[in-house]
Parts: structure tokens; sequence; C-alpha cells
């Protein structure tokens, strides 16, 4: 079922009885050629992908919950492709290329709104990375704007530009990065890919890999055995869990990142800012809540709840960013699982089992890479071949000293 | 969070500053044939369980020991503290 503003129109006139299910609920068969574990964004776009761009059949997701329950049901909804590394710019300025063409690929309104991101600068030497990072940018395709004060007061005359502590020195913008609909997301890639046939099975939890003579055969499931060609582990935030079905130890810890939204209020913050002194990040949502966050909690965690010595930390960056934020009320706040990496990059590559690939590694910026992740899954699967933008992200790259360290950190993923 | 300091008493986790998997003071022997192998799992690979977690806190701003806290990863719950110097004894990694 195509949708358009006729649809809509026609529904609306006849009682609204003509809407179906956007995907159906299938049983599981007793074998596909692809088998996804991880029905959330990363998942379900590999999966449309998979079946849409390299026309491959017998696809299914496995989904432990319900799709879009995870990490994409539960991030800061961002976009941005403000990168400086080799490794990982081209590949988000090609997500976020992917963002932009995304509701008309996928006839869905995901709501992408390229409002603009503006990370603050607080000193001349923050400055000079800053127009680094612009200039990176822009050697890759992506644009960047180095904003003065009074550029920035003009748009945002509300933030603490004399802090006393922390002035505002100037910005680096990107007018094309925003903010997306996150469920919306997970459901328009679901409707595609189940459209091109995809079976997308829910409360499947994956609890065994069948491993014969170094190569896959299948996934023990909560819904039984399913034999498999190929089995592509998407699960960011539990990847060392699943992956330890197959006896495979990762270069990942699980960290729990918290994200809040206050009240709803008019329109306020016209797009995403970010505070360059500590770590906070904020955007105004189409609801009117600001929907803000900032760092990890900073030890392993599988619980998706935090602890409040971060929320003070966070809440104490917003008001030293915007003060006036201090008179909103906090609405709610929740935590996702995040797999943090040893380097900060994600990974995206075949493992040393036959049929076996692995996606994850996100750390906290697995929202904004969803179109390029799984259009770059789908051409690992399909082709056994890393695409283009993503031959960076080796799981072997630890071992090769290639790591790819935007922050400059090393091994210590809570620094990430 | 709670951290149960064996000679401080409780002390609130916001005190220390968290490093991770207590493996890492089994530090490998930097002689061995297969030393860059066992250097790379050292530094790079976890276990990462969800449950039970036996892991490196240092109490930065208390008396500056090192921690082997176990906690559940699932609940955030600790179920023993002990200095990490004892551990390390035990496991004959120091004089």
């Amino acid at each position: 079922m195509k949708y358009s503003g006729l649809r809509v129109i026609k529904e609306a006139l006849t009682g609204h009885r003509g809407w179906g299910p956007a995907w159906r609920d299938p049983e599981p068969q007793k074998s596909y050629d692809y088998v996804i574990i991880g029905g959330g964004g990363h998942g379900l776009a590999t999966a449309y992908y998979l079946a849409k761009h390299f026309g491959k059949k017998r696809i299914a997701v496995l989904e432990k919950g319900w799709i879009g329950g995870g990490n994409v049901g539960r991030n800061t909804t961002i976009i941005r492709s403000n990168y400086l590394l080799d490794g990982n710019e081209p590949f988000y300025e090609y997500s976020l290329k992917l963002w932009e063409g995304l509701e008309q690929e996928l006839n869905y309104n995901a709501m992408v709104s390229q409002r603009g991101i503006l990370n603050l600068y607080h000193s001349d030497g923050q400055r000079d990375a800053f127009v680094r990072r612009g200039n990176a940018m822009i050697l890759n395709g992506a644009d960047a704007e180095l904003l003065d004060v009074d550029q920035i007061r003009a748009r945002y005359p509300f933030l603490d530009f004399e802090n006393a502590r922390f002035p505002i020195k100037g910005g680096l913008a990107q007018h094309r990065g925003g903010t997306v609909r996150h469920d919306a997301v997970a459901w328009g890639y679901a409707r595609g890919a189940d459209s091109h046939g995809v079976d997308i099975l829910q409360n499947c939890e994956v609890t065994g890999l069948r491993i014969e003579a170094g190569a896959i055969r299948g996934v023990e499931t909560s819904r039984g055995y399913i034999g498999a060609g190929k089995v592509a582990s998407c699960v960011a935030g539990s990847s060392s869990r699943v992956m330890a079905l197959a006896d495979i130890r990762l270069p990942i810890e699980s960290h729990v990142l918290q994200a809040f939204v206050s009240e709803g209020l008019k329109p306020v913050l016209p797009g995403v800012i970010t505070f360059g002194a500590g770590h906070f990040y904020c955007s105004q949502s189409d609801k009117g809540g600001l929907v803000f966050g900032g760092d990890i909690d900073g030890y392993n965690s599988y619980a998706q709840r935090g602890n409040l010595p971060t929320v003070e930390d966070v809440c104490e960056s917003g008001m030293a960013l915007i003060p006036a934020l201090g008179r909103a009320r906090l609405l709610r706040m929740w935590g996702g699982v995040m797999d943090m990496s040893m380097d900060g990059s994600p990974i995206i590559d075949r493992t040393h089992i036959d049929g076996l690939y692995f996606n994850g590694g996100w750390c906290y910026g697995g929202f904004k890479a969803t179109p390029a992740s799984g259009m770059c899954y789908a051409h690992l699967l399909a082709t056994d071949t890393p695409h283009e933008t993503a031959t960076a992200y080796r799981l072997d790259r630890f071992r090769r000293g290639r790591m790819i360290d935007e922050k400059g950190v090393g091994a210590q993923p809570n620094l990430h | 969070m709670m951290i149960d300091h064996p000679l401080l008493g409780p002390r609130d986790a916001q005190e220390f500053t968290y490093l991770g998997d207590a493996s890492l003071i089994d530090r490998p022997d930097w002689q061995a044939e297969d030393a860059v192998d066992q250097f790379h799992d050292y530094l790079y690979l976890r276990d990462n369980p969800a449950g039970e977690h036996r892991e490196l806190w240092f109490h930065e701003v208390g008396d500056r020991s090192w921690l082997v806290v176990t906690r559940n990863t699932l609940t955030h719950q600790i179920t023993s503290v002990e200095l990490a110097r004892d551990v390390a004894r035990s496991r004959g990694r120091s004089k």
C-alpha cells in the first residue's frame, strides 16, 4: 500500500477503514539464505537494502522483543556527518546522503529535518581543532561553516555567551545535519523490507549458533531452529552476548547512556546545539520537548537505566550553556546500552567463521549511521567485500594497529 | 551506587574512577613466545558479561587505592569489594 497525501484524504473521508498492518507477522520458515539477528534500525535497514538493492531473497530478521524496542527507540535522534578521520567521514557523509533521500526511498514519513547542527567552541585551541575538522568534512564532500559569535547570537540569543569560565567564541555548523523521528526509521525500514519479502520475526530470541566445521549452519531460537546460509549479528549493546555464542570475544564493552526530555515547550531551539566545554547536546522535538544528553555513565552496564551523578553532570552542562533550561521541568529520562568499542569506532566485518558476520561497536553514534550501516552491511553480506565507505571498519584492526580513534584516548572504552 | 570500601566503609561511587575488567591485573609476560597475541587479547578483548563482573575502580578523590569490585551489570548491585593489592598478591602478581 503506497502512502500519499491523497490516500490520507481518502481514508479520512471513509472512516480510516482501509489502513492495513504495515508489515506481516509470519511464522518462521525452516531455513533462510540470510538471517539477520537484531530487529533494530541497523538490522531492518540491512534487510531492506539486501532485498531491495542487492535483489536477495529468503531473508529473515530475528528480534528477541519487538522491532525498534532497543536503541533505535532510545536515542536523541541526531543526524550529522562532522567527523575528522578518513576511516569515518566518508561513511557518515554517505549516511547523511542516504538520510536525505530516505523518505522518498521508503515512501514513509520519517520526519527527516535538516535543521542544522552547531558545535560550539570556547577557546582558540578548540577553534583551531574545529577548523581542521571542518576542512576534513569539506574535503569529503560534506558541508561545514565556521560561525562567529554574532552569527550564533542571531540564531541562539539565549545562550550564555559571557560565561566566565567557558565563554562562547564561535561554532562549527553543519547545516545539513538535523534530527529524524527515530521510531519512524525502524517502522519505515520494516515496512520496506517486508514489502520486498523479508520475514520479520519478533519475540524470536537467538539462544545458540549452530557451527559445523568452521561454518555457520543456523541459529537456535526461542521459536525453534532456523537454518541459515549466512548469519549477520546486528545487536549493538548486546554484541558480546550474541558473539559469545560463537566463542568470539570482542573489543567491546557495554555501557549505559542516559537521555532526557523536558516537558513540551513552544518552539525555542531551532537546531541541534552542542556544548564544547562539557558534553551536552540538545534539540527540540516536534512535540516541543527539549531532547538532550551527555556522557555515558562510565561503567559496564546492561541495565537500561543509569545513575544520578550523570544526571547531575548532564544538567550542569546544560545550565552552563542554556541557563533558561533550568526553568523547564524534566519529563522523562531513560538509558540505552551501548557497544563501546576500543577506539570509539564501529565494526562491519566478516568473522573467522564462514557465513558469520558482525556489525556493532557503534558507541553512542549508531542512530545517524543507520542507513549507511544497513547499506554497507548488506553490501558485505551480498558480495563478501566491504562497501567502499566502510573498508576501515575491520574486526582485526586492533591487531594490525589500524585504530580509528577520533578522540585519541586509546583503548579505554568509557572515554570515547 | 555505593562502594563499600574495605578500609573506609561505604563511599559514593562518584569518588571513584572506573578502569574496566579486573582481568587487567593479569598482565601477560612480555618475554613469552606469543607475547604479541597475549597483549592484543589483554589490551583489546573483553568478556563483557551480562551479570556478575569483576572490575577495577580507583578511589581518586579518596585514599587513591585500587579496588576490585564485583558488581552485577544487569542490576548494578555490588556484592563484594576487595583491595586490588590483595587480589594481585593472591595471584602472585605483586611482592
